[in-house]
């Protein structure tokens, strides 16, 4: 089983307008200036009509980081990104779906 | 007719289709030329252009119709709009999209795209539009209903506006631009929104650390062009008494020949200006990027400097040079402020040192006085014309030439491809800086490979009989890369002569524009004068020797200290 190691393992959380598209833009920016993306998690926020979606992120880029969070800042339809800590993270509580 | 689209409240409902929104909502944000390419799926915006006041100008390719908005953006400033069809159409459009994002151009391309119950269908002229234009555009959309199109447009501009402007895309769906919509309530046009806020006290500091710098540099880019602060900045500079550096961005922001100008740095840069980035205690980067052409080597580049950066994209700062102090905002805001009672100073130490570099290694214009060699050709030119006149290139060993020694005077004087190094460009730019300032000279120096890129817009420039010169320094080669290949890869040529060579002169003329090959005629000088004083567009052949070179040059990847050629 692979463990997470959290040392090097960084959590963004991401708040989206719910278009098509915002998707493309966040993957996008990450494929085209390679930052290591391990993990992706998407859903509506509830109680937003629809209209917004919570982006976790899971990043292999301790020392990029601050540069992801500008350059994820920029994309238009996010709306705020934060920082957090893996402990506890979505990705921490359903690491038992992607256990071979 | 009155046009109830100029009123914001409307009398009655207007009944208009999604093209003819489109137009009218172009119309509302100021738009008068456009530049582009019809085909099947922008039909419908064509036929609603059709009876209004905006001016389109059909580009031969639509490449040459990006670069000819492009061209229009980049003299003044302004959000500029170009066309395309669906598929092909989209895929020109790409080079001069992606070219208008790393030189942060205000450009709007809006595409045609195949219905939408077809999308997904590998449709005949289908293609991902929306996915080809994201990695290259500030933002993009495609519109999924009339409805959408109220908001996206105007928007579209604000973002391309704000900031550090940028192209964004619009891809529009066939069944989108004839759907009906009853418009009530006309959108605000979009414009910049305010600038990012930064603190006062920040540039107090900053002022107080530049104070007590012993042997500090301003570099200075096209963030300055873009801002409007050429004055504040000159007045800054003098003031402080600071000897400055230009990015290839940020040509002409400080005259020529200004006492405090070193010209451009980095791989192209005089001798001195790069000695004396080496000395320097403190670099101040204002509105810069620190792009790889201009720091070379980064663990090398100003090697005893403290950093400070001005810019107003947030992700610029710290991404490549890590400063003591930043300020993210409108560098001309930073510079009112910093200007405010601004105490002269004088720095006679440094500024004799530089001197003494300058002496030492001046940048060496190896035969400007003779026309049929490159900076000759440049004096030349520059010596008939006077500041009023647009200077665009294509990109190669002409472009660093004419970088390194046409007198740039003013902002927005310079239009040159930079961050992707376009060849191509020259021409069909050229053409949207005489469409865009009609009484201003457009001049574009090219290279014989890189005019072929673009060639057809000769045929544009005709049509609408504009006052744009191109100059075409022929050596028979795709010189930048001859000059690589006789530096780096130990002198074998490869793929680098033309054998078939062009006669540019009688190929202008096929389409219309006068051509003038200077090789052939008796009085050269005078010939050059004449074609560039009379109005119109005109093509003039220039011949030069391929075995020229650009120096002074710093080898790709190498620290700018380690310069090849253009010893005194
Ligand atoms: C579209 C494009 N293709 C290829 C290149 C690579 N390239 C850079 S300079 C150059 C040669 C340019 O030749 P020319 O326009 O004749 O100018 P010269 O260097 O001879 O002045 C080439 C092929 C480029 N910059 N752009």
């Amino acid at each position: 089983m692979e463990t997470l190691a959290p040392q090097a393992k960084s959590v963004l959380r991401l708040t989206v307008n719910n278009h098509p598209g915002v998707m493309s833009h966040v993957c996008g920016l990450f494929a085209r200036r390679s930052y290591n993306l391990e993990g992706i998690m998407v859903r509506p926020i509830a109680d937003t009509d629809g209209k917004k979606s919570r982006m976790w992120l899971l990043l292999n880029e301790e020392e990029k980081l601050q540069q992801v969070i500008s350059q994820t800042e920029k994309l238009v339809d996010v709306l705020s990104v934060e920082k957090h800590e893996l402990e506890d993270s979505v990705f921490e509580k359903t690491q038992g779906f992607f256990n071979s | 007719m009155t046009d109830s689209a100029n009123n914001p409240i409307p009398q009655a409902a207007q009944r208009l289709s999604g093209s003819q929104l489109i137009i009218k909502l172009l119309e509302r944000q100021g738009v008068t030329t456009i530049s582009g390419v019809p085909g099947g799926a922008n039909l419908p915006m064509y036929d609603a252009l059709v009876g209004s006041d905006i001016k389109h100008i059909l580009a031969r390719h639509e490449q040459g119709a990006g670069f000819i908005a492009q061209g229009m953006a980049r003299v003044t400033g302004e959000a500029q709009v170009c066309f395309a069809s669906s598929g092909p159409g989209a895929t020109n459009l790409i080079t001069a999209v992606a070219d208008a994002r790393l030189d942060s151009v205000p450009l709007i391309a809006i595409t045609g795209q195949v219905p939408q119950h077809m999308i997904g269908t590998d449709a005949f002229q289908e293609i991902d539009t929306f996915g080809l234009m994201l990695p290259i555009t500030k933002h993009n959309w495609i519109v999924r209903s009339v409805e959408e199109l109220l908001e996206v447009i105007p928007e579209a501009f604000r973002i391309a506006l704000s900031g550090r402007p940028g192209p964004v895309s619009i891809d529009v769906p066939k069944d989108v631009q004839n759907q009906m919509i009853d418009v009530t309530e006309w959108p605000e046009p979009g414009k910049a929104i305010e600038t990012p806020e930064f603190d006062a006290a920040d540039v107090t500091k900053m002022m107080e650390r530049i104070r007590a710098a012993h042997r500090p540099v301003l570099m200075i880019g096209g963030g300055i062009v873009y801002s409007g602060a050429t004055e504040l900045l000159r007045e800054f500079a003098e003031k402080l008494d600071i000897p400055t550096v230009q990015t290839f961005m940020g040509l002409g922001v400080l005259p020529h020949e200004h006492p405090l100008s070193m010209g451009m740095l980095g791989m192209h840069g005089a001798r001195y200006t790069n000695y004396v980035l080496e000395e320097c205690d403190m670099l101040i980067g204002l509105g810069v990027r620190f792009d790889d052409r201009a720091t070379g080597k980064v663990e090398a580049f100003c090697p005893k400097a403290e950093i400070i950066h001005v810019e107003i994209d947030h992700s610029e700062i710290g991404k490549v040079k890590n400063p003591v102090l930043s300020i993210r905002g409108d560098v001309g805001e930073v510079l009112e402020i910093a200007n405010r009672d601004l105490e002269p100073m004088q720095r006679p130490l440094w500024q004799q040192r530089v001197a003494q570099l300058k002496e030492a290694s001046p940048l060496i214009l190896d035969g400007d006085d003779e026309l049929f060699r490159p900076y000759g050709a440049i004096k030349h030119v520059a010596n008939i014309l006077d500041d009023s006149a647009n200077i665009s290139t294509d990109v190669g060993q002409h472009q660093m030439w004419v970088a390194q020694a046409y007198p740039m005077n003013r902002p927005r004087q310079w239009v040159s491809s930079g961050g992707l190094g376009t060849m191509g460009f020259g021409m069909p730019a050229a053409i949207g800086a005489a469409l865009a300032q009609p009484d201003r000279k457009s001049v574009c120096f090219s290279g014989d490979g890189s005019i072929m890129m673009n060639i057809q817009e000769l045929a544009t420039a005709a049509e609408e009989n504009l006052d744009v010169k191109i100059i075409v320094l022929n050596n028979g080669h795709l010189g930048l890369v001859r000059q690589q290949q006789t530096l780096f890869y130990d002198k074998n040529l490869s793929s680098v002569k033309f054998n078939q060579g062009t006669d540019f002169a009688a190929c202008a003329e096929s389409m219309g524009v006068k051509g003038v090959d200077l090789a052939k005629e008796e009085n050269p000088l005078e010939a050059l004068k004449t074609a560039l004083l009379e109005h119109g567009p005109c093509m003039i052949n220039l011949p030069i020797s391929e075995t020229e070179m650009v120096y002074p040059m710093v080898a790709p990847g190498g620290a700018n200290r380690d310069m090849i050629g253009g010893e005194a």
